[in-house]
């Protein structure tokens, strides 16, 4: 509800942000999709050809493509399960009353603000390394042979990497939720003679499934893309014990120069996205109404 | 109301949540105590926790290196620069979108933020090709210019989510007390939204600074922000830990504090909304 | 000077019309309320009048003048709002001063308004705090400040008084009353209460889903209504309609008395028995029951000792009977 004239200014004030995101969007979009459907590599210029859907069924019987997959999935699953639960417990417990409450929030959250390529190499170096890392030192300190972890459980270990970051986030989301539950329908179902368990059970996880679903969408959309850590740990190894989707196109496009097999790759990562994308929208579209 | 607890209950909970805390927070807290230790007494066999010979060599090390300074100034331009030019984009469209909401304004919301959703690696061949071609690749205003429209819908998002909280009962009087849209905008909008727009500012220059997609595959040697640096450092050569953990401190250290400023506004920002 | 003149102004909003053709004259000076269910259009009708929404068709004309597609800035009309709109990054000197600044009006005379309006609203111990600060009544109070440094043709309320608790609404609804007298500057005031209505207007109109059902004075509308309508929304509590075979024996579809006009009365020719009764010392309202009839409210003086159950006999006024055709108009 306004006059003709702010709603000009309006129309004005927003069409450089779409316009832009309209190019940012559309433009490469097409592009890889025309890329996806040619035979072409960037180190033989002058012989691309049309292909048609040659790129996707070489994608698709690649021998990097099913196991690539499953990592990605592996990956997402093992990351959310870690995060989600975690996050719950250390929500539940942070949400007690304590002393330092908030130092220890601060202890909790930082994980998250350390870039991916530090914690990548930390973790790697300094952490899992089988001869100099910590993990070592203690199990040496304990009796125990060291787990080279990046040889023996490459996937594993950048699970643990990659949940360490973003448990924080998990955490905080969850926490934030939790603060704005009733107070008032908690002491009800006591005065009701609902025991601690009922009322977790009954009353928080209820009210949490909404800031839960938010986590569960807005960390598979950046965990579909989790790369930096891949890179810096294992490339992908040993052999495609840690190669996901993104890695596999990145390997294809960037190192093996392979554009068009790589942008078919692309699109089929856009595709998967958009699955989990739309259960987003509808999410965070409901609250809009609100 | 909150309850009084007993004071057992309370130091239990405070041990196992500090002890959690400090857990989580011990491979930050062992790099920045790495980075005082000397090479040696890093990757010595028995770890010392605190009790070894304190010593800044590492840093001034890592400083003299020319190309760590440089790295470090990339990344504050990068960061900074896409986070600036993405409000003067962002502060208009949001203005609209609040004030001036049309039929259409929330599928425009929902529009943008699915530009978010799109997995880089989708566009990677293009964006780079693209980048390649127009002199942009290895630039730092070509990283600004894709990180500025990677996070463009985070940035319009949070703004909005701010801006919608000014009632616009207070721009409609400032109209009738005669104020132009440039006046309501300079003397009533932007006091009332700075503290908005400063969240909406310390968040994106968070997610800039650490962003490690494009950052990686769109760098070599002269636009390579803090990340696609650190990242180099994954073939070691030598004794390194101690330089390695320097260099990683000076990276995390501003955006630590930063986001240790920005939680509450993290959530907002990161959840669209949804959660509050 | 402020004399407002509407004709055959309309508004809809995609497709739907919310004003459907409004033709009115608001006279330099007076104090007039637009008053209406909500939803009725009145609030739509003010924001057209101040210039904060296109009318899709028809004029409006101030001091004779057309302003149908002036910048509200330019109408020379002021605005209090329901939720005050208070700035509240700027003290309450700032905010009174803001309309005089975007004016342009120097800074000594800012000052001087500024204070002289601070005097009249009680204001000058809070010239320095923020808005954050004051309580309901003052807020209203900084919103009237601003609006009159201005010194427009024409104060615009929309439903001032709604945020405030009863007794304070009651103290407040005196105070702008007060204020018109000494002003003596054109009023608009929208409300959804018609004992505001009542009590503070020079010239009522009652809206209804976008049409103007009556305009007139206080007292007129409280003794002709023209409708149905009107009659059921002026005046409280409200005017009881009766149907049937005793509104036929007065030649009407509806038959319209007002509670205050029902007295109790031994012999009276209503004879019922009484349902819920209310004593408030002052008056006491009665629910009768009354065979024939329906239910009847009745206003009685303060000391009738009626309870729950006890015949009554009821005399109505016979000159201050309402009849209504089925259209619902007056006859």
């Amino acid at each position: 509800m306004a006059t003709q004239a702010s709603r000009i200014t309006g129309r004005l004030m927003l069409s450089p942000a779409v316009i832009l995101l309209l190019l940012w969007m559309i433009v490469p979009l097409a592009m890889t999709i025309y890329f996806s459907l040619l035979r072409f590599n960037l180190l033989m210029p002058g012989t691309e050809a049309f292909a048609g859907f040659e790129n996707y069924q070489y994608f698709f019987t690649d021998p990097s493509f099913w196991p690539a997959l499953a990592n990605t999935l592996t990956l997402l699953l093992g990351v959310l399960a870690i995060t989600v639960v975690g996050g719950i417990g250390l929500a539940v417990l942070l949400d007690q009353p304590m002393w330092g409450q908030g130092i220890v929030r601060i202890l909790v959250i930082a994980p998250f603000f350390v870039m991916p390529s530090v914690s990548a190499l930390v973790w790697k170096n300094m952490l899992m390394n089988p001869v100099n890392g910590l993990f070592a030192a203690l199990a040496r300190g304990l009796g125990l042979t060291p787990v080279d972890f990046f040889a023996d459980v490459p996937l594993a270990s950048i699970i643990v990497i990659v949940a360490w970051q973003w448990l924080p986030f998990a955490t905080l989301i969850l926490l934030t939720a939790m603060q704005s539950l009733d107070q008032e329908q908690m002491e009800a179902a006591e005065m009701d003679g609902a025991g601690w368990f009922w009322r977790f059970l009954h009353l928080t996880l209820p009210h949490l499934t909404r800031a839960i679903t938010v986590v569960v969408l807005i960390q598979t959309i950046f965990l579909l893309s989790v790369f930096a850590e891949i890179l810096v740990t294992t490339n992908g190894g040993p052999g495609t014990a840690s190669t996901t989707l993104t890695f596999l196109v990145y390997m294809q496009s960037m190192l093996q120069f392979d554009v068009g097999l790589g942008s078919a790759g692309g699109i089929v990562a856009v595709i998967l996205a958009n699955i989990v994308a739309v259960f987003l929208m509808r999410m965070i579209g409901k609250n809009l109404e609100g | 109301m909150a309850r009084e607890v007993s004071t057992g209950r309370k130091a239990l909970v405070t041990a196992v949540a500090w002890g959690i805390g400090l857990l989580i927070f011990f491979p930050i807290l062992w790099t920045v105590l790495t980075s005082f230790k000397t090479e040696g007494e890093a990757v010595a066999p028995h770890p010392s926790f605190l009790f070894f010979d304190w010593t800044l060599e590492n840093y001034e090390t890592v400083n003299a290196r020319s190309d760590y300074l440089l790295h470090f100034w990339n990344s504050v331009v990068i960061a900074l620069g896409s986070t600036l030019v993405g409000l003067l984009i962002a502060i208009p469209a949001a203005w609209s979108m609040a004030f001036v909401p049309g039929r259409r304004t929330k599928d425009l919301l929902m529009w943008m933020l699915s530009t978010k959703m799109m997995p880089a690696v989708g566009v990677l061949v293009p964006i780079y090709l693209l980048a390649r071609d127009t002199g942009l690749l290895d630039t730092r205003v070509g990283l600004v210019a894709v990180l500025t429209l990677v996070n463009l819908p985070i940035i319009v998002w949070m703004l909005y989510t701010y801006f919608k909280e000014i009632p616009g009962e207070i721009l409609e009087a400032a109209r009738m007390d005669g104020a132009s849209l440039g006046s309501e905008i300079l003397y009533v909008l932007t006091p009332m939204a700075v503290p908005g727009i400063a969240s909406t500012l310390l968040l994106n220059v968070i997610l800039a600074w650490n962003e490690s997609f494009w950052t990686l595959n769109l760098t070599a040697a002269n636009a390579a922000p803090l990340t696609a640096f650190i990242a180099s450092y994954s073939s070691p050569e030598g004794l390194f830990y101690a330089k390695l953990s320097a260099a990683s401190t000076m990276a995390i250290a501003p955006i630590l504090i930063l986001g240790w400023f920005s939680q509450k506004q993290l959530v907002r920002g990161l959840t669209f909304g949804a959660v509050k | 000077m402020g004399e407002i003149a509407l004709s055959q102004v309309k508004k809809s909003f995609g497709g739907v019309s919310i004003i459907q053709g409004i033709d009115l004259t608001i006279a330099d000076g007076e104090f007039v309320v637009f008053v209406g269910p909500s939803g009725c259009g009145k609030s739509t009708l003010l924001r057209l009048i101040a210039g904060l929404e296109d009318a899709s068709s028809g004029t409006i004309a101030i001091d004779g003048r057309d302003a149908t597609r002036l910048p509200p800035a330019r109408r020379g009309l002021a605005m209090v709002f329901q939720s005050y709109a208070l700035y509240p990054h700027m003290s309450v000197r700032k905010n009174i001063a803001f309309p005089l600044r975007m004016a342009g009006v120097p800074k000594a005379e800012q000052e001087r308004k500024v204070e002289a309006a601070a005097k009249i609203l009680n204001l000058v111990p809070y010239l320095d705090r923020r808005p954050g600060q004051l309580s309901g009544g003052q807020r209203q109070r900084v919103a009237i400040g601003r609006a009159i440094v201005r010194e427009p043709a024409a104060f615009l309320f929309d439903e001032p008084l709604s945020n405030l608790d009863a007794a304070l609404r009651v103290s407040m609804r005196q105070e702008i009353s007060e204020l018109h007298q000494t002003l003596k500057t054109t009023m608009i005031y929208v409300t959804h209460d018609q004992v505001e209505a009542m009590t503070m207007a020079d010239k009522i109109v009652v809206l209804n889903a976008g049409r103007i059902e009556q305009v007139g004075s206080p007292i007129d509308l409280y003794r002709s209504p023209v409708n149905l309508f009107v009659a059921g929304f002026i005046g409280s509590p409200k005017m009881n309609f009766i149907e049937g075979a005793e509104a036929a024996r007065h030649g009407a579809h509806t038959l319209g008395i007002r509670p205050e006009h029902i007295a109790v009365a031994e012999g009276g020719p209503w004879k019922g028995v009484v349902g819920i009764s209310e004593h408030l010392g002052s008056d006491t309202f009665l629910k009768v029951e009354v065979a024939g009839v329906g239910t009847v409210n009745v206003r009685a003086g303060g000391e009738v000792a009626l309870r729950y159950g006890d015949a009554v006999a009821l005399a109505p006024q016979a000159d201050k009977f309402h009849r209504f055709d089925a259209t619902g108009k007056a006859l």
